[in-house]
């Protein structure tokens, strides 16, 4: 068994609402284990994005506890979160983020920025990152001059550019055509075999395939939770909500 | 990291080039209004003050006449009540440097084909020394020549440059009302005096033969006006009250009667006229620092706009990582630096103008280097200042709510 990445106890979020306070996320219990790849489905407003919110420490949940690798997150001021958020963790955003008046290497590099590292230590990492995604010719255009399956790239390159060892990602694919969202897929996929933790929130299946591991959000609930080969397409089995205990290996 | 910073901001307001010019546009106007006054304060200042300094120290001059408690002068119609007796005893008391008698009016001067009108004095010869002139050339005259009235004249430099020309004024004769006066010496130079006179539009003769030969006046051995210099400035009031009992004795004027003479401290009235000018010169910086408020005001105004428009920006820099700090220093950073850049064209366009007014209308100015150091701590203050609420309000953003903004 390995350690666990993410712990959440009991996290709920309540959102204030002019109908009062609405119970988007209700006592969700979740372990995941550093290097697993998993993938988040459920109808939209079944809050998946709150989750991620909650897990990449955007937001703070109204009840329960998250623990980020073995850390309890609740404990920590504004600045040990915006560095967990630079460090830990690399986020990606169904709508890529980008700064549109910034190079994507610049892009690329901002994180490394508010990580103190100096100028060419900043340029070094990013081009690799941009190699890594396949994009390092593109270093000094601008994120308009490029496709949405480009920039989504460039935005897997800025959140791993900080050496992260887990990637979550709210609908990376969304706003993508099916064929550049396999390519995303197989990007990701690429870095699951590295050894980093993906969470990828998705609502289409033959995406959710990619992951070997699937949970089902239903009105702020977790109400399924299995497992698959890395082919995708056998279930291995449904867990009772109680016994969420990964790692199947 | 500075670096990457500076390079943001720099990026920041180049992507809003014309509001970011808009807005420099305030600082320049204060910072350019500020120099400009600066410059003018301080020459203005700096004139009165060198117009002092070539005036003489320490002095008053008695003038002959009383004043009457309705305000209205009487005697000078008929003689003048003071006379060179009365000097003769003044520069017997304690603490006196020097007194001449003088008699002065403004007459044409003819040398050859050429006239000129000036300040024409008639005084004794300590009158150089308490009015602090020099002799540039030539030599000044002696008591044997205000005893002898002969007929010598010592010129200033307008008076030399005017009448004389390219001419070596020493030796020559020039006419004053029909006279021949012989130029003994040449005048140093003083410049303006501080209500504005040239100073060196003056000759000075002997008081006798100015009497006897150029103002006419009957009353030989009376004269309107006596120049008396204390040794030092703390004597001054002594050697005043001094002279005044003195004045009064000789004058034969019982307890109760007012004064036949009026003396009048012309380093007082310097003195004024300086803390006159200090005051306009500060008033001026003082109403041209309010359009440097209003400057500020418009930086803080821009900065408010661009974080609301760049929450979202903020909220992807939050996301990656950055911290409250982070933002705030953002921020910050591009409020100084536009305020810095408006203030650095306002100080190029304020010097440039104020050479321009030196330039054409002749008008002292002053440019001091402090000038410089005031707009650099200026924009860094106003910009910090007015920068701060807008970056504090875009580090204190929540993630998510950034994050969400549309
Ligand atoms: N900031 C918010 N204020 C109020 N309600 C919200 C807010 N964010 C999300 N919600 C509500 O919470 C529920 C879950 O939303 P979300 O987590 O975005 O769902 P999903 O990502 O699964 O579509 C939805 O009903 C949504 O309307
Ligand atoms: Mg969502």
């Amino acid at each position: 068994m390995s350690e666990a990445v993410i712990r959440v106890v009991g996290l709920g979020k309540s959102y204030a609402t002019a109908a009062g306070l609405f119970p988007a996320l209700r006592g969700v219990d979740l372990t995941i284990q550093a290097g697993e790849y998993i993938a988040i489905m459920g109808p939209s407003g079944s809050g998946k994005s709150t989750f991620m919110n909650l897990l990449g420490c955007l937001d703070t949940p109204s009840v329960g506890d998250y623990f980020l690798a073995g850390e309890r997150v609740a404990e920590m001021d504004k600045d040990a979160l915006a560095q967990l958020r630079n460090r830990t963790l690399g986020f990606v955003f169904q709508g890529f983020n980008l700064l549109p008046r910034m190079t994507l290497q610049d892009n690329v590099a901002l994180p490394l920025v508010y990580a103190g590292k100096d100028k060419d230590s900043r340029r070094a990492a990013a081009r690799r990152m941009l190699d890594k995604v396949g994009l390092a010719a593109y270093a000094e255009s601008l994120p308009s001059r490029i496709s949405g399956g480009q920039q989504q790239r460039v935005a897997i390159a800025r959140a791993l550019v900080n050496q992260p060892r887990l990637i979550l990602a709210d609908e990376p694919t969304g706003n993508l055509d099916s064929h550049t969202s396999e390519e995303i897929m197989r990007l990701f996929g690429e870095l699951n075999a590295e050894g980093i933790t993906i969470v990828l929130v998705t609502h289409e299946p033959d995406i959710a395939a990619h992951a070997r591991r699937q949970v089902r959000f239903l009105d702020g609930r977790l109400v399924s939770d299995q497992f698959t080969d890395a082919c995708g397409d056998a279930a291995v089995g449904t867990l009772p909500e109680s016994s969420l205990e990964g790692g199947a290996r | 990291m500075w670096k990457a910073m500076l390079g943001e901001a720099w990026l920041a307001m180049g992507a809003n080039r014309l509001r970011s010019i808009l807005t420099m546009l305030g600082m320049v106007i204060g910072v350019g209004a500020v120099v400009i006054m600066l410059a003018i304060g301080q020459g203005a200042q700096y004139a009165v003050q060198q117009s002092i300094s070539t005036m003489g120290a320490n002095l008053f001059i008695l003038l002959s006449g009383s004043f009457t408690t309705a305000g209205v002068r009487s005697g000078s119609s008929g003689a003048p009540t003071l006379n060179v007796g009365d000097a003769e005893a003044i520069s017997e008391l304690e603490g006196v440097a020097n007194v001449a008698p003088t008699h002065q009016g403004t007459r044409q001067l003819v040398y050859g084909a050429q006239n000129w009108s000036a300040t024409v004095v008639g005084t004794t010869p300590p009158y150089l020394e308490a009015r602090a002139w020099t002799i540039a050339s030539g030599a000044a005259f002696g008591d044997s020549d205000v005893r002898s009235a002969t007929r010598v004249a010592l010129i200033g430099k307008t008076v030399a440059e005017n009448l004389f020309a390219d001419d070596d004024p020493v030796g020559k004769t020039m006419r004053i009302q029909q006279n021949p006066f012989t130029v003994v010496g040449v005048l140093g130079s003083k410049g303006q005096s501080f209500d504005g006179r040239d100073q060196d539009d003056t000759v000075i003769i002997p008081l006798s033969t100015a009497q006897r030969k150029v103002f006419g006046t009957p009353f030989l051995g009376s004269v309107r006006m006596i120049m008396v210099q204390a040794a030092s400035a703390d004597e001054m009031a002594t050697v005043e009250k001094n002279v005044e009992a003195l004045l009064r004795q000789r004058h034969r004027l019982r307890e109760g009667m007012p004064n036949d003479f009026f003396s009048r401290n012309l380093s007082a009235v310097a003195e004024s006229e300086a803390e006159t000018t200090r005051t306009m010169s500060i008033l001026l910086g003082a109403i041209a620092s309010i359009s440097l408020i209003v400057g500020g005001i418009g930086i803080m105004n821009i900065m408010l706009v661009s974080v609301t428009e760049r929450t979202r920006e903020i909220g992807i820099r939050m996301a990656i990582g950055a911290r409250q700090k982070d933002i705030l220093t953002q921020f910050l950073l591009e409020a100084v630096m536009i305020s810095f850049a408006g203030c650095l064209i306002g100080l190029l366009i304020g010097l440039a103008v104020a050479l321009g007014i030196n330039f054409f209308t002749g008008m002292v100015v002053v440019i001091s280097g402090s000038a410089a150091l005031i707009a650099f701590v200026v924009a860094a203050t106003v910009g910090i200042f007015f920068g701060w609420y807008p970056a504090r309000k875009a580090a204190r953003l929540d993630p998510i709510e950034a994050l969400r903004y549309q």
